[in-house]
């Protein structure tokens, strides 16, 4: 669209109609686009377009506010749903606290072997994590209060008598859980959530594969670790604090390792 | 804490607007909003300083960035349109063509290109907001705007530029 010599960028263009170019290049651009009538048209065009934007959803600005944007009435509905605001700081130290300890069990995951396909669980896991975390009003088909019968009916659908670890001594509440498809069939999977509002998710599925270590895998905003116990593939994700997501798979470790999940 | 909260409340309405344009849906707009005000106020401790304003664009543009992901995971269910070329004429023809325009925007595009010239953020700000390098907003804009031209011009959405 513009020479490679030419004095002005197209970037430079974007950001003189954006209003971001510093003033002195602001004098070049506008007297070099009064010369190049082609490129004006173009800037032209972008700022109809901007226009048309700004006309066609500036109005929303000015509408009434509907009752359940204002704040008041979303705090008052938050309280109702007994949230405490005071409770969650204090809790959050909590966790904290407990994190550490967990590098000679970790010493586990060290050997751990090639990728294997058992990997696809620890990415299926992730994909429902990011998707389901973020769900403010329904985050979970069955909540956490109802742990009996949703223990019994993702244990059917499952095939396999699946425990739900109690993460509350770590100060993670069970949200609930839901049925999800995995890669071999029915995946179980349970969100927790700290105090603070954090939360973790447990995922559940049947595998071929009858044991593996623990690894590891960790991006960005979110990390998970993931093994496979007598034929069940684990992943804990979390937010991507490896220590914290350490804390929460040793505690959840440590009850399904005692309580076992037996097969059936 | 109570500036937290006025900053907050004084943002909702442009808030609604950026949901508005993303969407192209009033009641979906709005649930986002609200989804987003939850959230804000579930984290409001995880807040320590910075912009508020730039922090709950941001919650937006996630939550509909997940909304968009799921709704891709099931059947399209958006009516069919008879004639998806631009209309020639009429009073809200303008509107109803820079709607459909922004309907062909990749989600990164669009999201950069509204919050620059509907919701006034400087580039720094959407480079935050979209956790990018201000040169990746900077393509961003550019590819949405040379789409939205060629959409107007032909009414065709355009393959996309080879660099």
């Amino acid at each position: 669209m513009i020479d490679r010599d030419s004095p002005v960028t197209e970037d430079e263009l974007h950001a003189y109609v954006d209003g971001e170019l510093p003033a002195d290049r602001k004098a070049v651009v506008a007297a070099w686009l009064a010369d190049h009538p082609e490129q004006a048209a173009l800037v032209a065009s972008w700022r109809a377009q901007a226009e048309s934007i700004r006309a066609h959803f500036g109005a929303t600005i000015d509408e009434p506010m509907p009752q359940r944007l204002k704040l008041d009435q979303i705090m008052k509905h938050e309280r109702a749903n007994g949230r405490s605001w005071m409770a969650m700081a204090a809790a959050a130290a909590f966790m904290a606290f407990v994190v550490g300890g967990a590098a000679g069990w970790m010493a586990r995951g060290a050997s751990a072997a090639a990728p294997s396909s058992f990997d696809v669980y620890a990415s299926e896991a992730l994909d429902a994590h990011k998707l389901y975390v973020v769900e403010v009003r329904h985050p979970v088909e069955v909540p956490g209060g109802e742990r009996v019968h949703m223990t019994q009916w993702l244990s059917k659908r499952l095939g396999e008598d699946l425990r739900i670890p109690d993460l509350q001594p770590i100060g993670l509440k069970l949200v609930g859980g839901r049925l999800l498809p995995g890669p071999t069939g029915a995946a179980a999977f349970y969100m927790y959530e700290s105090a603070s509002g954090e939360r973790f998710t447990m995922y559940c599925a049947k595998t071929d594969v009858p044991e593996t270590a623990l690894r590891y895998t960790g991006g960005d905003q979110f990390a998970a670790f993931y093994w496979v116990d007598n034929k069940i593939a684990y992943v804990i994700s979390g937010p991507a604090d490896r220590e914290q997501l350490e804390t929460v798979t040793k505690a959840a470790y440590e009850q399904l390792d005692k309580t076992g999940t037996k097969k059936l | 804490m109570a500036t937290f909260r006025q900053s907050v409340a004084a943002t909702i309405p442009a808030l609604r607007r950026y949901a508005r344009a993303l969407t192209r849906d009033s009641d979906i707009a709005d649930d986002l909003v609200q989804d987003t005000l939850v959230r804000a106020l579930r984290s409001e401790h995880l807040f320590h300083g910075g912009d508020v304003r730039s922090w709950l664009y941001t919650i937006l543009t996630n939550l509909n960035r997940n909304r968009l992901r799921s709704l891709a995971r099931r059947p399209a269910l958006s009516p069919i349109e008879e004639n998806d070329a631009p209309d020639l004429a009429g009073p809200e023809a303008g509107g109803r063509d820079i709607e459909r325009a922004l309907a062909t925007l990749v989600d990164d595009q669009r999201n950069a290109l509204l919050l620059v010239v509907l919701e006034g953020l400087s580039y720094r700000e959407v480079a935050e907001v979209q956790g990018v390098p201000i040169g990746t907003v900077m393509s961003r804009l550019a590819r949405a705007r040379v789409q939205i031209k060629n959409y107007l011009d032909g009414g065709r959405p355009a393959l996309r530029r080879v660099k």
